[in-house]
């Protein structure tokens, strides 16, 4: 089958080796889960539960608020001991609302309303059902999945592309995941493409993965699901990068993917999907690589959400050696972790723990212009023009060249024999850029109130005029009444 | 509190030093067959260039209390002062490499700002500087002979400012020009002076590194192997040169020497694949620098066959250097997403529906 071709990107190294052979097992229970209410793009979820309640796995603790949003759910059965704020894997480290579990270690379930077949199902209630179970990408990106299937059947998607690329290093969860759980992802591609509509179905899976790929292509035998190698480069994770690979097609700017009539989901998605719709289980859990060179014995573990980072590097044998930084997601697109008492959350693919030597940074040195930046962006973007505008402090100028299409990817700054950080340039400029948009607009709504106000008060003072005029007037025709009132009594 | 690290946390293995260091090593098998070529005074016109360059450029840093360290180990002076020393006649006194290469160093670079700043290429500035200063040392050349000088006796001639006229012989540009000037034409000019299989090989009177064609090929074929620079500027720059001079040729073969000739002698090879895809002073997309190489080779063309230098590989490297910041104005890579207008693509399927 032809692919097509694709714009810069970079090859780094692999990496994955150390963990890709090694199977998920189930991490045991922590005393604690500390279960964040904002794991996902939009609106955080609000708690629906209280200190002391007793609570069963699966059961809902945070509802949903408004139309991007998704809700959490217990990931074991156990106590509710607190709600408020702890340490978030945000990555400001800044703390924020979380509900924290301590499990009764008896695993109960919540019932579950299990359909007969699952493709007896209206296709709305697919999306529904998905909503509910508080499923998000599960690649990283963590948007609401029903809000993308609702929206994709809306457009009319015509091909649902399923993203088993994991470009990123040393990250082998999807890897294991479609090796390990590859008809069940079927299941769940097919479903989700029963509840958008697709015409096709077609998964991408880098050519590093062959045991994944076979899986994969026996699982789909007989099925409609397309199972298709593509190259291994970074980012062909990146929605778009692995769409123009399969398909030729590309997102306008600013656009979503379903406007070209394709949607793209993780595999791991997908198998969470099917979780959901055959066996009833909510999202409280996924699969993490645990890797990187201080880490004692890399693996792949399956760890219920709000576990914390510390359980599972202990599981992993714990550091040989003090890690020079720890990072949760891939090295390329991940932050850097103050502390492992943060807690797993939905979109956590991977924690590592660096030594200096892996991630080879050295001191920042002057842009020689050798341009190895522009050939490896995937977008198309100067990166150090960009950078030289924003240094001098041209933020306009750095924008008006696309630092709104910079999509953060660290091909860059991974690629620069300079060691510019190019990347933390341009996320410092589009943060910069946002809030000045924030402090324009909160001008604007100040010196519109301030005006409102000066009309307001000048409407007053006419008013009050005018009334005055008028009693005035009625006090001049009332005396003039008078008058004549007391002219005609006389001349009675 | 230790400050948070930005992604990404991992980092190809690459550093300038290291760029300039492949570059040096590719440089090396033309710079030694040069040495062979042409004795002794070459290797000593090669190290006092080498040596100006660095300590200038240090006391040029510690003038300025800026760190020094970094500067000199990236090895960018020396790389300049290897690329000027190369353009340079190989028997030249020792005053014109010190004078060339701070004026390379302190002039062309550091005055700009250090590193990645400069507009012009260094050497080629000094290069320029040399020639229209001191014009008779510039143009004074050295035939390969077989009898080369001792180390000693080599000494006199690096430092001693013994004189060349027993030795001195025309480049093969420069007899042209002279012969031209002479009412003689292309053939009678050629006669004895230009064999191709030895202008190949580089055994003919030139600058110190600029005469092996072959070598200097093969330097620039390891830098686009490891991907230091791309196929784009040279290409272009030797298209540039060789199209103009075969139409000239086939016009009146009498007057034009063709594209052989052009390409093989005077500094085109040297500049195509070392000095025109130096990273600071060329475009940044392989479209430009496409542009940027076409200009150079018809440039050099131009200046050779009508200007007053039968050389012109510096003047056209130096112009072309100047467009350089236009090129880039307007030739961007186009946007994901968008048009080269940078407008908002619009998807198949809405033009259908518009339509």
């Amino acid at each position: 089958m032809k692919l097509f071709r694709l714009r810069g990107g970079i090859h780094p190294e692999g990496r994955k080796t150390s963990s890709a052979d090694a199977a998920i097992r189930a991490l045991p229970l922590s005393p604690y889960l500390f279960v964040p209410l904002q794991q996902h793009v939009g609106a955080p979820a609000k708690p629906v539960v209280q200190v002391g309640d007793t609570v069963l796995a699966g059961q809902l603790i945070g509802a949903g608020q408004g139309n991007v949003s998704a809700p959490v759910h217990a990931p074991t059965s156990g106590r509710v001991v607190a709600i408020g704020d702890h340490p978030s894997p945000h990555p400001s480290g800044l703390s924020a609302a979380t509900v924290t579990i301590e499990p009764d270690h008896e695993a109960r379930w919540v019932d579950a309303d299990l359909p007969a077949d699952p493709f007896g199902l209206a296709p709305d209630e697919i999306s529904e059902r998905v909503g509910a179970a508080g499923i998000v990408g599960l690649g990283g990106a963590t948007f609401p999945s029903s809000v993308k299937l609702k929206l994709s059947r809306r457009s009319g998607v015509d091909t649902l592309i399923i993203n088993g690329g994991e470009c990123e290093p040393y990250l082998t969860c999807d890897d294991r995941i479609m090796r390990e759980r590859a008809a069940d992802i079927v299941t769940g591609i097919r479903l989700i493409q029963f509840a958008v509509g697709a015409r096709r179905a077609l998964v991408g899976i880098e050519d590093n993965k062959p045991e994944a790929l076979a899986a994969m292509r026996q699982a789909a035998a007989g099925n409609d699901v397309e199972i298709r190698m593509v190259p291994a480069m970074y980012p062909m994770g990146w929605d778009k990068q692995m769409i123009q690979v399969l398909l030729g097609r590309e997102v306008p700017a600013e656009g979503r993917s379903a406007d070209i009539g394709v949607l793209v989901h993780n595999v791991a998605t997908a198998w969470a999907v099917q979780q959901t719709i055959c066996l009833g289980r909510p999202l409280v859990s996924r699969i993490v690589t645990v890797s990187g060179g201080a880490v004692a014995a890399p693996a792949n573990l399956e760890v219920p959400i709000g576990t914390p980072v510390q359980a599972l590097f202990d599981a992993c044998g714990g550091f040989h050696g003090a890690p020079a930084r720890l990072v949760l997601g891939g090295p390329m697109m991940g932050h850097q972790l103050s502390h492992t008492s943060v807690p797993v959350v939905k979109g956590s693919s991977g924690v590592l723990a660096l030594t200096q030597a892996e991630i080879g940074l050295t001191r920042p040195a002057p842009c020689i212009r050798c341009s190895t930046c522009v050939r490896a962006c995937p977008v198309g973007l100067l990166p150090l023009e960009m950078a030289a505008r924003i240094r001098s402090d041209d933020l306009a100028g750095a924008e008006a060249i696309g630092l709104k299409d910079c999509i953060a990817c660290g091909s860059c700054s991974y690629v620069c024999p300079s060691s510019i950080p190019l990347v933390h340039y341009f996320n410092y400029a589009k943060g910069e850029l946002m809030s000045q948009a924030r402090s324009r607009l909160k001008q604007e709504a100040t010196r519109k109130l301030a005006e409102e106000r000066t009309a307001r008060m000048q409407r007053i003072a006419r008013e009050r005029e005018e009334a005055a005029e008028a009693r005035k007037a009625a006090k001049a025709a009332r005396e003039a009444a008078a008058q004549a009132a007391a002219k005609t009594e006389v001349a009675a | 509190m230790r400050p948070i690290a930005h992604s990404p946390h991992a980092h190809a293995v690459s550093s300038v030093g290291r760029i300039m260091a492949t570059v040096m090593l590719a440089l090396l098998p033309a710079t030694l067959f040069g040495f062979w070529l042409y004795g002794w005074p070459a290797v000593y016109l090669w190290a006092v260039s080498l040596l100006a360059a660095v300590a200038g450029e240090a006391l040029m840093l510690k003038l300025q209390q800026r760190p020094v360290k970094p500067a000199i180990l990236d090895g960018s002076g020396v790389l300049t002062a290897w690329l000027l020393a190369l353009s340079l006649p190989p028997w030249a006194p020792w005053w014109i490499a010190v004078a060339g290469s701070l004026f390379a160093v302190l002039i062309g670079k550091q005055v700009f700002g250090g590193l990645g700043q400069n507009v012009f290429n260094p050497a080629m500035a000094a290069r320029v500087m040399l020639l229209i200063s001191f014009p008779l040392e510039m143009t004074t050349w050295v035939a390969p002979m077989a009898q080369l000088p001792g180390a000693l006796d080599s000494l006199a001639v690096t430092f001693g400012g013994q004189h060349l006229d027993a030795v001195s012989s025309a480049s093969l540009l420069g007899h042209v020009k002279t012969e031209f000037s002479r009412g003689l034409d292309l053939q009678q000019a050629l006669a004895g002076h230009f064999a191709p299989l030895q202008a190949l090989w580089g055994q003919r009177s030139g600058s110190l590194g600029e005469t092996a064609a072959l070598l200097i090929l093969a330097g620039g074929l390891i830098l686009i192997a490891r991907r230091i620079i791309t196929w784009h500027a040279p290409v272009a720059m030797l298209a540039g040169v060789a199209l103009p001079a075969l139409l000239m040729n086939l016009l009146a073969p009498e007057h034009y020497a063709g594209p052989v000739v052009h390409l093989l002698s005077g500094g085109v090879m040297l500049g195509a694949f070392f000095i025109i895809t130096d990273p600071v002073t060329s475009p940044n997309t392989a479209t430009g620098q496409l542009v940027f190489g076409l200009g150079c080779g018809l440039l050099t063309y131009v200046i050779r066959t009508w200007g007053a230098y039968p050389e012109g590989v510096a003047f056209a490297v130096m112009l072309m250097n100047a467009a350089t910041p236009l090129i880039d104005r307007y030739i961007k890579p186009r946007i994901y997403g968008r048009t080269r207008k940078g407008d908002t693509l619009v998807p198949e399927a809405a033009k259908r529906d518009a339509t």
